[in-house]
């Protein structure tokens, strides 16, 4: 009892339960998706679930065109986005914080019904469903996203720069290319890995935004473990963890903002 | 606040010129006012926009939940008849019971909502002390750590889950759903509590424990207090993620005919039409939410009055 009150009133190991939570649930579960990706169904190791995958030219297919679709969605959120941030976070507006809210509130009600009355407002008018309405649908989820990290980045800056860089004989654009734009940058990095990681992986949205006539790279990652049975299990851990190299990279590249992402919420 | 401080600048320019002469400064600084203005003007609609692109197709759920129709997008006469539909869970004019798995999917949303945020949160803020009180290396490991979760975009969060139980030979079902949901939750906690503890006076805890306090009543005593609404918003955190859920749910929830409102929704899609009723509940649900945050929003705003 003594020795346990002595390793309790030591408070670092108050973290120990959670650490081992995530070792089980979290560390374990991905070196999973490695085991079962170079291993048979038979659990002997083998290369062919990437061979597979490599000589697919469907699978290699879907995978480019959802990086290409994913960038092109990040892209034009960003378009989009900035100058949303942008005019939220300099403009005289009376209330700020109802237009920041505006800005979350859809997020609560549930994105497939979203997506789903989308469906119905691009059918009312009769618009075909299809790379138009999938790139529509994924901007209109993933949009908040861009504009959360951009705007709190935005906010924080300290004004007396932009004054000063007036003072000092810039002009419009220049006050925004040198000084803005490069203050900005940490939340430009993390609304992108925030927009494209989840736009990349997808699964359910574009099969309901385009009654399934455009399969995504989640999609097929799903049917594996769906449809496929026991035997595409390997081979749906190897698609698995060709996307989480890929979502590895990204958050590399968006690493050094991580408290961005933090203070979204 | 630009064109605040440009409207400062121009009364400055008045009040040093002569009256009766409109000085070219004087000139300028009105079209620079009025440039601004413009501005505004477009900047806001642009707000105002994007706005409505984000409302439009909540605005149509919420409209077509005040008709009749099986789908969406037919309007048959306006009626409270889905409201009704909704809270009797019979439906008077077809003759039929309203779809029993649509009550069993918000009742599973809701328990699992609730017991994975307490758990995330109690877990969460465990987790929260430890890795402040850890030495610099170790807290910078576990923090990484802490974030996979949060990086792992849902269908790899729920495919290596499902692999893990699988392994383990553990059959899906409510408990496994509530693990993955305790998973994707905690990480936001720690975030949410850790910012509290960084605020705090670390000797406080010491002080009651030379006083006499036990580790556990220290806790509760001392440190709670100055926690708990890092706690809170991680708590709030967390049931909302859980309600949004769809990948994860989808990969542990297993074949049993366990649903949330997510993987309802989904599975009703897929089979052809919705629910209608989902309509008058998911009206409902943003309308609560709406009148929340104008209350959170009201009672902060006069606060901050206040202070």
């Amino acid at each position: 009892m003594k020795k346990f009150l002595q390793i309790a009133s030591s408070r670092h190991t108050w973290a120990w339960p959670y650490v081992l939570f995530l070792v089980l649930f979290v560390v374990l579960p991905l070196l999973l998706i490695v085991v079962y990706a170079f291993t048979t169904p038979g659990g002997d190791f083998t290369l062919h679930n990437f061979v597979q995958f490599f000589t697919t030219s469907e699978a290699v297919n879907t995978f480019i065109y959802s990086i290409a679709i994913a960038i092109l969605t990040t892209v034009i959120c960003l378009l989009l986005g900035y100058p949303a941030a942008y005019i939220m976070a300099t403009a005289e507006l009376k209330t700020p914080v109802v237009m920041s809210m505006l800005f979350i509130l859809p997020m609560w009600i549930n994105f497939l019904l979203r997506t789903l009355a989308t469906v119905e407002l691009f059918n009312m008018f009769s618009i075909p469903l299809g790379e138009g309405a999938l790139l529509y649908g994924m901007c209109y989820d993933f949009l908040p996203f861009m504009i959360y990290p951009i705007y709190n980045t935005l906010q924080k800056m300290d004004h007396s720069l932009i004054e000063a860089a007036y003072d000092l004989g810039a002009n419009r654009r220049e006050v925004f290319t040198k000084v803005i734009l490069p203050l900005s940058k940490s939340g430009i990095y993390s609304g992108v890995v925030m927009v494209f990681m989840p736009t990349v992986s997808t699964f359910a949205i574009s099969e309901l935004l385009t009654r399934n006539k455009i399969t995504l790279f989640g999609s097929l990652i799903q049917r594996a473990f769906g449809e496929g049975g026991l035997q595409m299990w390997n081979y749906g851990a190897a698609l698995s963890l060709v996307l989480l190299l890929i979502i590895g990279l990204s958050s590399f590249f968006g690493n050094n903002d991580e408290q961005e992402a933090q203070s979204v919420l | 606040m630009m064109s605040q401080e440009s409207r400062v600048k121009s009364q400055e320019v008045l009040a040093s010129t002569p009256k009766n002469a409109m000085s070219s400064a004087q000139i300028e600084a009105k079209k620079r006012d009025r440039n601004l203005t413009t501005r505004r003007i477009l900047s806001q609609s642009y707000l105002w926009f994007l706005i409505v692109l984000l409302y439009a197709p909540i605005v149509l759920i919420i409209f077509f939940s005040f008709t009749r129709s099986k789908v969406l997008g037919n309007w048959t006469g306006f009626t409270f008849g889905l409201y009704e539909n909704l809270f009797s869970g019979y439906d008077r004019v077809a003759q039929v019971q309203v779809n029993p798995d649509m009550y069993q999917a918000l009742l599973y949303t809701l328990i699992i909502a609730v017991i994975a945020a307490t758990f995330a949160t109690l877990l969460g803020t465990l987790a929260a002390i430890g890795i402040y009180n850890m030495r610099q290396r170790s807290r910078r490991a576990i923090q990484l750590l802490n974030s996979v979760p949060m990086i792992n975009p849902d269908i790899l969060t729920g495919i290596s889950l499902f692999l893990l139980f699988v392994f383990l030979g553990i059959s899906r079902g409510l408990t496994t759903v509530i693990i993955a949901h305790v998973v994707f939750c905690t990480p936001y906690v720690v975030l949410s509590v850790m910012p509290r503890l960084t605020k705090m006076n670390p000797n406080i805890y010491e002080a009651a424990l030379d006083l006499g306090a036990t580790p556990f009543q220290a806790l509760r005593k001392v440190m709670m207090p100055e926690l708990w609404p890092g706690m809170l918003s991680g708590f709030i955190l967390s049931i909302t993620l859980s309600i949004d859920d769809f990948g994860v749910t989808f990969f542990t929830k297993g074949s049993s005919g366990l649903n949330t409102l997510s993987t309802f929704i989904y599975a009703d899609a897929r089979k052809g039409g919705l629910t209608p009723e989902l309509r008058p509940l998911f009206s409902l649900i943003f309308l609560t939410m709406l009148v929340l945050l104008i209350i959170i929003n009201w009672r902060a705003a006069r606060q901050a009055k206040k202070s």
